[in-house]
């Protein structure tokens, strides 16, 4: 009896194994700023340059808004989401390989929580992110239509966002075992924001094809919620159809990641 | 002469097989110019309809003429991956032994980012023409555009060779695509000069880009009016970036590598 109290009391709670994690997750997101610096720069240049060069679409007849800075600032969260990705991913696959991930399976700690553990230093990045692109748009004139409490939904659908899609660098990560591998599908979650409505509002497309695309096109449904919050207000349907697709590739990511983790712990 | 262009067609052989034989060489040049083609001339369509948007031969014409010189200045900035690779492993420092005149080596490099930039050019005309780009000039026109292409694919490459040349480390990478893709972004990419405001049209005035980016697509409705400036702009740039290889190439010589 003493002796199973004395093994129980040795054992950390999951609750505890996760802060752990996430502490170390965080730390190592922060200690490489080579890996930080991008997912600000980058969508911040993007954000500026397009914004620029597309300016004048706002003339073309049926535009939802007269300012283009107010339509495009949904990007940044979601190429914010995208390198948060590329982060998760990479740094699960280095795990593998320097075989970390292996001496955590000698551990009773659940694949589950290792996976939220993990996450942690992304969604800490995505969280200063979404803020940071946020702060940008107001400085430069952007007002939300759905105000303040906009702004949190704002803020938190972003970050669901990035949890949902850094799952999937994670599940490839640990399938893989190689961060090269998930930098490799970069271009093809680029393919994805490319061709959707990021650019243009899908009524507006006139390339059929194209429109039927952006149509099928899950980024365009979360770059659709962001963006209604900054240039309509409260659209309920265009938020539920964010949420419920964010929440749809959360838990498919998940469950896929979970279940490589369980796989590679059981290999291990 | 007879050995300097027998060095630098060995470097252009290697490097073309590298790139033939490596799909993960190979795979992204091809796609991401198409995809440019496919996600802005698609994407930005409704474009066209803006007031004041008067290029005749139509929004996918307009975007053709970005991505043949957007592709010819990324086949040379990706040729420059290769020559930093090269020095960081040490192939170069071999390579050197055997070139009595250095430079073959940059000419053998600028063979290699040709002939990426002609298979992309070539199968991004065949799929334009699919899609209905059609060129409202003559043979003279369409020989000015590839020229102009060829001039401009030069340019990158002996940029990204000056680059490569004295920091001789793949990490250089982001050094030799930064600037070109800002120069490239910071010219009229999705809508004519004359539409552009604020910021970024006194980016765009100022950047030789855009007289570059201007002729092309004048070469493609065929006329009447040609930015014959965007000649010299390539030109002087190849100039300048010859000087800057050239310095590069003496400056590996130096540090011995």
């Amino acid at each position: 009896m003493s002796t199973a109290v004395a093994t129980a009391d040795l054992q950390p709670r999951v609750s505890e194994q996760i802060v752990q994690l996430a502490r170390r997750s965080i730390l190592r997101s922060l200690r490489q700023p080579a890996t930080i610096i991008p997912a600000f720069v980058f969508p911040t240049i993007f954000l500026a340059l397009n914004t620029g060069g597309l300016g004048q679409s706002t003339r073309i007849p049926g535009f939802p808004t007269d300012s283009y800075l107010a339509f495009y600032m949904s990007t940044p969260f979601i190429q914010g989401a995208l390198f948060a990705t590329i982060n998760a991913g990479s740094d699960l696959g280095k795990d593998v390989k320097t075989k970390f991930l292996s001496r955590l399976a000698l551990t009773p700690m659940p694949s589950w929580a290792l996976l939220v553990g993990q996450l942690a230093g992304v969604l800490t990045l995505s969280l200063v992110s979404s803020v940071w692109f946020l702060t940008i748009g107001l400085i430069f004139g952007v007002r939300l239509e759905s105000g303040i409490p906009g702004a949190f939904v704002l803020i938190g659908l972003a970050t669901l966002i990035a949890f949902a899609v850094s799952s999937i660098g994670v599940m490839i990560g640990v399938k893989t075992g190689s961060g090269e591998a998930v930098q490799g599908m970069f271009p093809l979650f680029f393919v994805f924001i490319f061709l959707s409505s990021v650019s243009m509002p899908r009524p507006l497309i006139e390339q059929d094809w194209f429109r039927i695309v952006a149509t099928w096109n899950p980024a365009s449904y979360l770059i659709e919620a962001i963006r209604s919050l900054v240039i309509t207000g409260w659209d309920g349907v265009a938020l539920a159809r964010g949420f419920i697709i964010a929440i749809v590739i959360a838990v498919l990511a998940v469950s896929g990641a979970t279940k490589a983790l369980r796989n590679r712990f059981t290999r291990t | 002469m007879t050995r300097f262009f027998d060095v630098a067609w060995a470097v252009a052989w290697r490097g073309i097989h590298n790139f033939v034989a490596n799909p993960m060489f190979l795979l992204p040049a091809v796609i991401f110019p198409l995809f440019f083609f496919t996600a802005f001339a698609g994407g930005l369509s409704g474009i066209a309809n803006i007031p004041g948007f008067d290029y005749a031969p139509g929004y996918t014409t307009f975007q053709f003429g970005f991505v043949i010189i957007q592709a010819a200045a990324f086949g040379g900035v990706f040729t420059g991956f290769s020559i930093a690779a090269d020095f960081e492993y040490g192939f170069t420092r071999r390579l050197m032994l055997g070139a009595p005149n250095r430079f073959a080596l940059i000419v053998g490099y600028a063979m290699v980012a040709m002939f990426r930039a002609v298979l992309v050019w070539t199968l991004l005309t065949i799929i334009a023409l699919a899609v209905g780009v059609r060129f409202h000039g003559g043979v003279a026109e369409v020989v000015g555009l590839y020229t102009l292409a060829v001039l401009v694919n030069i340019a990158a490459v002996m940029f990204a060779a000056g680059v490569a040349t004295r920091l001789r480390t793949m990490q250089a990478g982001p050094a030799m695509q930064m600037p070109v893709f800002l120069i490239i972004f910071l010219a009229p990419v999705y809508m004519p000069f004359d539409l552009l405001q604020g910021w970024i049209k006194e980016a765009a005035r100022f950047n030789p880009l855009t007289l570059i980016l201007e002729l092309a697509r004048d070469l493609l409705a065929g006329g009447p009016d040609y930015h014959w400036l965007g000649y010299v702009a390539v030109l002087g740039a190849l100039a300048v970036f010859l000087g800057w290889a050239i310095t590069g190439m003496r400056s590996a010589e130096r540090a011995g590598s």
